[in-house]
């Protein structure tokens, strides 16, 4: 059962297309992640997918209904089943990290701030952080806040996880660390999840399936071993990492 | 041969440029009105962040005192000194407290008051949204299913308005205050003459028209101030653009909108 359906999806902005006709389909509990190089629209795609964005043409469906349809309310009541991980994390920094995990909750629901704290230690925990719950986000790590942002991700028992660039500006070691909570959270919750990234050692961790945007189209789907061995000589020079070849560097 | 001052190329160049400078400025005139069409919708709709509001008539209001008292003080004593200058040449000392109770109430509490507010805590909005959203706070917002105009702008241009009016109230007596310290305890003019011109010619109307310019250039300042942050564009050349142009845009439009508020109300 189909849980994101991005059909025929365009987007510019002036006379700069950046999407040009854009089809994904990611099934409910599947976790596609979108590779591409810079500027080649992915975080467009991803915003529209969550409604930051809207297509100029084509539609959006998430669970079944259509995005492009949907007043600020409704479009607000299918962003509760959204959970986003921002490549800078984008905490707020005038809150401390419980207050930014609890976010979410003490919008949405009549929790107190005691039963709110409750859970984004528990959202913590499940992300591998411990004693950071009165922490500022400016005291914290790269890596930190990227769990911290994952923690606010999850408070609201998100259906579908969006993550932006999930292991840009991280060391190897704690870029790694973060591809593991994430396949280790989608067995815990079993959400649906969708990454953009140009790592491919994360898309090929953390992927159920990889789909290479190109100029603003899809050039392929595949699973992460039909994706290794692709004979299309565009997502074979992405994947290598070669600055010889039909991709040319900006 | 013919110049190139004189080209067709070069006039239709310059018809280019102002076209689309006129066309830059009404799309940004008309972004602004369509931003304060939501803040206003937001305005008056529940859910209300008054958490929020508090922290900003913090922030906006009693961090400004500080600023407004020190501006008021030295205007109210500076325009005692200066009347007392112009006015002795005529014999017409005794009514320095007129004029400095008109000017005050009229003109220079909420001016003053509005240009001070601008600089301080309408740069701090839009430096502070600039910021948010160019590191994706805003987004965040969204995401979260949170209107950040509700969040962030309406507690922040409810907060302005209301503020301007305390401010300018506290402006125009600090003024007053200046004024009579000057023109008695230093110029010796008689402190029984200054009260009594003082009150009698100035009318419960002239602090009302006051207080109506503090309440639009506190609405000014919350608009512009979170318009322009909100808007911002770039990483930290964005932010910058954004509170200079915050601070510009309102300060201009407060001495522009003086002069319509004063012909309107005079």
């Amino acid at each position: 059962m189909a849980m994101i359906e991005i059909i025929n999806v365009h987007k510019g902005f002036g006379s700069h297309a950046v999407l040009r006709g854009v089809n994904l389909i990611v099934e409910k509990g599947e976790s596609m992640t979108v590779i591409g190089g810079s500027g080649s629209g992915k975080s467009v795609l991803l915003k529209n997918i969550i409604g930051l964005l809207t297509p100029d043409k084509g539609r959006v469906i998430i669970d079944g209904q259509v995005l492009n349809d949907l007043d600020e309310f409704g479009l607000n009541e299918i962003r509760k089943k959204f959970g986003m991980l921002f490549q800078m994390a984008a905490l707020f920094d005038s809150l401390t990290v419980w207050e930014n995990v609890g976010f979410g909750l003490k919008q949405h629901t009549k929790m107190s701030d005691k039963e709110i704290r409750s859970v984004a230690t528990e959202k913590l925990a499940l992300v591998g952080l411990k004693d950071v719950e009165d922490k500022m986000p400016s005291e914290l790590s790269g890596g930190m806040r990227k769990r911290v942002g994952l923690a606010r991700a999850i408070a609201m028992n998100a259906e579908i996880i969006l993550y932006d660039e999930p292991t840009t500006g991280l060391d190897p070691i704690t870029a790694d660390s973060i591809n593991d909570l994430i396949v280790d959270l989608r067995k815990k919750l079993g959400v649906t999840s969708v990454a953009i990234t140009h790592d491919m050692q994360s898309a090929y961790k953390i992927s159920d399936r990889i789909a290479m945007l190109y100029k603003g189209e899809i050039q392929e789907i595949g699973t992460p071993d039909q994706i290794r061995s692709t004979t299309n000589p565009i997502v074979r020079q992405f994947i290598t990492g070669s600055a010889v070849g039909p991709i040319t560097a900006d | 041969m013919e110049s190139a001052a004189g080209s067709p190329g070069f006039i239709n160049n310059i018809l280019e440029t102002l076209g689309r400078k006129t066309l830059g400025f009404f799309t940004e005139v008309g972004s602004v009105l369509i931003f304060f069409g939501q803040t206003l919708r937001w305005t008056f709709s529940s859910p209300f962040y008054f958490r929020n509001l508090f922290g900003q008539m913090e922030q906006i209001g009693v961090n400004s005192v500080p600023v407004v008292m020190t501006t008021a003080l030295s205007t109210g004593m500076v325009l005692a000194l200066q009347s007392y200058t112009g006015f002795k040449r005529f014999g017409a000392e005794t009514l320095i407290g007129t004029v400095v109770s008109l000017s005050m109430t009229r003109e220079l509490g909420p001016v003053l008051t509005g240009l001070m507010v601008a600089g301080r805590a309408g740069a701090s909005m839009a430096a502070e949204l600039g910021t948010m959203r160019v590191t994706e706070q805003i987004d965040a917002l969204s995401t979260l299913a949170t209107n950040p105009i509700k969040y962030l702008v309406v507690p922040r241009f409810v907060a302005s308005t209301i503020m301007m009016f305390f401010l300018t109230v506290l402006g125009m007596i600090i003024g007053i205050i200046g004024g009579y310290f000057v023109g008695v305890k230093v110029l010796g003019t008689n402190p029984v003459t200054y009260i009594n011109n003082s009150i009698d010619f100035a009318e419960v109307t002239d602090i009302w028209y006051g207080l109506i310019k503090a309440l639009v250039f506190g609405a000014v300042i919350g608009l512009i101030g979170c318009y322009k942050g909100f808007n911002t564009e770039g990483g930290a050349e964005g932010v910058g653009k954004a509170t200079t142009g915050a601070v510009v845009v309102s300060c201009m439009l407060i001495l522009i909108l003086d002069y319509f508020l004063s012909a309107l109300l005079w």
